[in-house]
C-alpha cells in the first residue's frame, strides 16, 4: 500500500502559483528524491505535506498519509500527526535546534508531545534513538547543549528528534548541504540504514544531483512549482527526457576549458605561515591558551597560474585566505605578494594587488548604493582614479566583461538575482586589474546552471585578462575543473598539493582519498545516446 | 558557571573602585565651595577658614578621597554640611521610600509588559497586536509627571481610593506603605512598561522566524505550545537587558515622580543636596546609585546565564 500520495498538489501565496498540479507518492521503505533549483518548490512540498506553509498560503488538492486525507484536517489533528506519523529534517542543523535547551529534553519532547509513554521511558527512548544515530552515551549524554556539538552531530540530534517516535514517513529537506563532504556520507548512510531498519518512507529534498543519483529510488524533478519528470532513478538518468533534467545533469557536472597560461614567476610566496588564536582561560590566572588554525603553511602562486585550494570547515582555508588578504597578522613565517611582505598595515600600493569574491552574493554588497559605486569601491586603492568619461567607460568595460550590460550601472543590488550579484562581484574585484583574485566559495551559494555559467565566466575572463588566482572551495568538482593545480588542507596543514589532474586522479594522501571517495559523484552516463 | 559569577564578580569589584574616584573628582572640580556657601556671602575668610578645617577641606586631595572610600567600606559615609546629621542615616531613610518603589514598579512593568508582549506577538498584524502596540505607543509618548497628575486626579481626588501624596513610614504597615506608593508606582511603571513591552514583542517576534521554532511545530506542537516552551525564554535575553537599565532607572531617576507625590524618596534628597552644595551627601548618594547599578548588571549577567548555556560555558 502507497504510504503518501500526493495528488494535484497546488498552492498559492496570494496570487503567485508557487506549486501546480503536483503528483507523486513514496511506499514504505523506498526512497523518493524532490530535486531541483531554488524557487522550484521543492521545499515548499515537503512543508506542504506536514501543513508547515507559510501563514498565507493556500493549499489544494490531495495529500493522503496512510489512508488519512491530511489537507482536510484540522490544526489539532495535523500537531497529532507531525512528529508522530511524519518526521521532519530541515537543512541548516546550526539553527535547527533550541539552544537553551539540551539534546535530551529536545528529543524527549519528541514523545513527550504525543504522550506516547511516560517520562521515564521517553528518557529511555531518547537515549535509545541518540545511540542509534551515532551519539553513544559516553561522549554524548541527554545533557548535552546543541553549541557543544558540531554541525553533523547536531544534524544527528534533529534526525533523532524526527524519528524518536518511529514514524512511518520521513521528509528530509537539504539535510545534507550545510555539511561537509565526509560529514555527508555519514549522515545519508545513516538515513538510508534507518529507512531499511524500520521501513520507512523517505522523501529527501536536494539540489544536488549526485546525492540523488546515488541514494534514491526513485527521483522527482521539478521547476518553476511543476513536477516536470519522474520516475525510477536509473531509468530517469538513463532516459532523460525533459531538457531541464537534461540541462540540471549536465550543469552539475560542467567542465570549462581553462586557456593554457604560462606560468611565470612567483607572484604569492608563503613561506611557514603560522596563525594562531588566543582559547579562553582554563582558569581565572592562567595563560589563555592559543588554537593554531594555519599550521606551517607553505605554498607558491606563480602569475597566470590558477590554484585551488580544498578542504573541510574549520581547516583552516578562510584564515589562510584572510591572512594572505592581510586582515589577520600571522604568528609566524611570512606572506609575500609580488615580493612585497604582506602586513595587517597593508598600502594602498600594495592593496590594489589582490580582490576577492565571497561566497554569499546577498550580503557582501551595501544594498543603499548604485552598482556603479559598487564595482568602483577598489578606485580608493588607486593613485589616480579614473574620472569622467574614462570612469564611466571603465565600468561599461568591466560590466561587459561579466555579462552584464553597461545600463546596470545605474541599478541597485535588490534589483539583481544571485547569479547576477556574483557577476557584479566578479566585476568588482576586476576593474583595478588586480594581480591575484581571491575566490572564496565564490560559487558555493549558485545554483548549478548558474555556478556553471559563473564557470564558464572565469574561464573567459582567464582568456581576456590572464587571471591568476586562488579558488577556495569544498566542492571538489569545481576545483577540478576550474584550477591548475591544488593544495588540499586539513587542521590547518596543507597535506597534499601538485597539478590538480593528478590530485584527483591519483591522490596520494589518505585524506585526500578520503575525500575524493566521500564526494557523491554523478554516474557516467552517455548523454548523447539518451 | 562558578567561573563566569567570579570573573563577573571581579568586573563588579573593579567597575565600583573606578566609579568611586570618577565621582570623587568630578564632585571635588565642580565649582562652589561648601563652607563658603553655607556660611553665606557675608562671612569672614577665618571663619570660612576654620569650618574648612572642621569639615576636612583643607586636606590634600588624596587623604580626602582615601578617608571617604574607606569610610563607606566601613558604613560611615560622613556627616552632611548642611545638615549636620550623618549622610549614611539619611540615606538610609530615603533608600527605605525610593527601593521599594522602584521594585513595585518594576514589578508592575514586568507583570504588564510579559503577558502583553507576548500577546502582540503572538497576534501579530492581527487587532489584538495592533491594540497593544497603539497602547505602547500612548505609554512611551505620555510625560509620566502629566500621567501622575491625572491618577491623583481620578483616583486620590474624584474616587479618593488613595492618598493624594506623603508617605506615612512602614511603621505604620506594609499594607498603608503599599497602599501610598501605589499610585506613584503605576506612574512610574506604565511607560517602562510601554517599552518593555516592545522590546518583548520584537524579541519574540525575531525568536518566531528561527530555524528551531520550525523543527518544533515539526515534531508536532502547536503554535502556542512552540511560543512558550521555546520562544519565550529564548527572547529573554535582550528584556533582561532592559529590565536592569529599567530598575536603575527607576531607582535614580524617580524624582520628578518623587516631586508630585512628595515622597521623600533618593532623588529630591540628591535635588536638595545639589542645591546647597552638600557635597559629601551627593558624592555618598551618586555612589550609592553607582553601586545599585553595577550590582543589577551583576545580576543581570548571572540571569543571562542561566538563561542561556553557551554563556555558562564561555569564559
Amino acid at each position: 500500500m502507497t504510504l503518501l500520495d500526493v495528488t494535484s498538489l497546488s498552492v498559492s501565496i496570494g496570487a503567485f502559483q508557487v506549486l501546480q498540479d503536483v503528483s507523486f507518492h513514496v511506499d514504505p521503505g523506498e526512497i523518493v528524491a524532490v530535486t531541483g533549483e531554488s524557487g522550484s518548490g521543492k521545499s515548499m512540498t515537503a512543508l506542504a505535506i506536514l501543513q508547515l506553509l507559510p501563514d498565507l498560503a493556500e493549499a489544494k488538492g490531495y495529500i493522503t498519509l496512510n489512508g488519512t486525507q491530511l489537507l482536510e484536517q484540522s490544526e489539532d489533528g495535523m500537531c497529532a500527526i507531525r512528529g508522530q506519523s511524519a518526521g521532519m529534517v530541515f537543512q541548516e542543523p546550526m539553527t535547527a535546534l533550541n539552544p537553551v535547551k539540551t539534546i535530551g529534553a529536545q528529543v524527549m519532547e519528541t514523545i513527550l508531545i504525543h504522550k506516547a509513554m511516560p517520562r521515564e521511558q521517553a528518557e529511555a527512548r531518547a537515549r535509545e534513538v541518540l545511540d542509534r544515530v551515532g551519539l553513544p552515551e559516553d561522549r554524548f549524554p541527554l545533557s548535552r547543549y546543541p553549541h557543544e556539538l558540531s554541525g553533523g552531530q547536531r544534524q544527528r540530534v534533529v534526525i533523532a528528534m524526527a524519528i524518536a517516535l518511529r514514524p512511518k514517513l520521513l521528509i528530509a529537506d537539504e539535510p545534507t548541504t550545510a555539511l561537509d563532504v565526509t560529514t555527508q556520507a555519514q549522515i545519508l548512510e545513516l538515513l538510508r540504514d534507518l529507512v531499511q531498519d524500520y521501513g520507512m518512507g523517505l522523501l529527501i529534498i536536494t539540489h544536488d544531483l549526485a546525492v540523488v543519483a546515488d541514494l534514491a529510488d526513485r527521483i522527482l524533478v521539478m521547476r518553476n512549482g511543476s513536477v516536470v519528470e519522474s520516475g525510477h532513478t536509473v531509468w530517469l538518468l538513463r532516459n532523460m527526457r525533459h531538457p531541464y533534467t537534461r540541462m540540471l545533469f549536465e550543469a552539475s557536472n560542467h567542465q570549462v576549458a581553462l586557456p593554457q597560461q604560462p606560468a611565470t614567476a612567483p607572484l604569492l610566496e608563503v613561506r611557514n605561515a603560522v596563525r594562531d588564536y588566543r582559547t579562553p582561560r582554563e582558569s581565572l590566572f592562567c595563560k589563555p591558551g592559543t588554537f593554531r588554525a594555519v599550521n606551517d603553511v607553505s605554498f607558491t602562486l606563480n602569475r597566470g597560474e590558477r590554484l585551488g585550494l580544498v578542504g573541510e570547515s574549520g581547516c583552516g582555508k578562510s584564515t589562510l585566505t584572510r591572512a594572505i588578504l592581510g586582515l589577520e597578522p600571522l604568528q609566524g613565517g611570512e606572506i609575500r605578494l609580488d615580493g612585497q611582505p604582506v602586513t595587517t598595515h597593508l598600502k594602498p600600493a600594495s592593496r590594489r594587488k589582490v580582490q576577492v569574491v565571497f561566497q554569499d552574493p546577498y550580503g557582501s554588497f551595501n544594498p543603499r548604493h548604485k552598482v556603479e559605486r559598487l564595482v568602483t569601491e577598489p578606485f580608493h586603492t588607486l593613485p589616480d582614479p579614473p574620472t569622467g568619461a574614462a570612469h564611466r567607460d571603465l565600468i561599461a568595460e568591466t560590466l561587459t566583461a561579466v555579462g552584464l550590460s553597461p545600463d546596470d550601472a545605474q541599478k541597485y543590488i535588490h534589483q539583481f538575482s544571485g547569479g547576477q550579484r556574483q557577476r557584479i562581484a566578479i566585476a568588482r574585484a576586476l576593474i583595478t586589474r588586480p594581480e591575484l583574485i581571491i575566490f572564496d566559495e565564490a560559487v558555493s551559494a549558485l545554483d548549478v546552471s548558474v555556478r556553471a555559467r559563473i564557470l564558464d565566466l572565469l574561464a573567459e575572463l582567464c582568456a581576456a585578462y590572464a587571471l591568476t588566482y586562488l579558488f577556495i572551495s569544498h566542492d571538489l568538482s569545481v576545483v577540478r575543473t576550474i584550477t591548475d593545480r591544488c593544495l588540499v588542507m586539513r587542521h590547518g596543514e596543507i597535506v597534499e598539493q601538485g597539478e590538480t589532474e593528478a590530485v584527483f586522479s591519483n591522490p596520494q594522501h589518505p585524506y585526500t582519498q578520503q575525500l575524493i571517495a566521500a564526494a557523491p559523484v554523478l554516474p557516467d552516463l552517455d548523454l548523447g545516446a539518451a | 558557571m562558578l567561573r563566569y559569577a567570579l570573573k563577573r564578580l571581579l568586573s563588579l569589584i573593579l567597575s565600583l573602585a573606578v566609579a568611586s574616584l570618577v565621582i570623587f573628582l568630578v564632585v571635588e572640580v565642580a565649582p562652589g565651595d561648601p563652607a563658603s556657601f553655607m556660611l553665606g556671602v557675608n562671612a569672614q575668610p577665618d571663619t570660612i577658614a576654620a569650618l574648612r578645617a572642621e569639615l576636612g577641606l583643607d586636606q590634600g586631595k588624596l587623604a580626602r578621597y582615601l578617608s571617604w572610600a574607606a569610610g563607606m567600606l566601613s558604613g560611615d559615609f560622613g556627616t552632611s554640611y548642611t545638615y549636620r546629621t550623618p549622610v549614611a542615616g539619611m540615606i538610609a531613610d530615603r533608600l527605605w521610600v525610593s527601593l521599594p518603589l522602584a521594585l513595585y514598579a518594576l514589578t508592575l512593568s514586568t507583570l504588564i509588559a510579559f503577558p502583553a508582549g507576548i500577546y502582540a506577538a503572538a497576534r501579530r498584524g492581527k487587532p489584538g497586536d495592533l491594540a497593544v502596540m497603539g497602547a505602547t505607543q500612548l505609554g512611551v509618548a505620555m510625560p509620566n509627571f502629566w500621567f501622575a497628575m491625572m491618577l491623583v486626579l481620578i483616583f486620590a481626588i474624584n474616587l479618593r481610593w488613595f492618598g493624594a501624596g506623603g508617605f506615612p513610614g512602614w511603621d505604620t504597615g506594609l499594607w498603608a506603605g503599599l497602599h501610598a506608593l501605589t499610585l506613584p508606582a503605576i506612574a512610574l511603571a506604565l511607560p517602562q512598561a510601554a517599552i518593555l513591552t516592545r522590546v518583548m514583542r520584537s524579541a519574540l517576534l525575531d525568536i518566531l522566524g528561527e530555524d528551531f521554532m520550525r523543527t518544533a511545530r515539526a515534531k508536532g506542537l502547536s503554535r502556542r505550545q512552540a511560543l512558550w516552551r521555546h520562544g519565550v525564554r529564548n527572547a529573554l535575553i535582550p528584556v533582561l537587558t532592559i529590565i536592569g537599565l529599567q530598575f536603575s532607572f527607576l531607582l535614580a531617576g524617580a524624582i520628578i515622580i518623587e516631586q508630585v507625590f512628595y515622597l521623600p524618596g533618593l532623588g529630591r534628597l540628591v535635588f536638595q543636596a545639589i542645591s546647597s552644595r552638600d557635597l559629601i551627601v551627593v558624592e555618598s548618594v551618586v555612589m550609592l546609585l553607582v553601586f545599585a547599578v553595577i550590582t543589577v548588571n551583576f545580576l543581570v549577567d548571572l540571569a543571562y546565564a542561566l538563561v542561556d548555556p553557551r554563556l555558562r560555558s564561555r569564559t
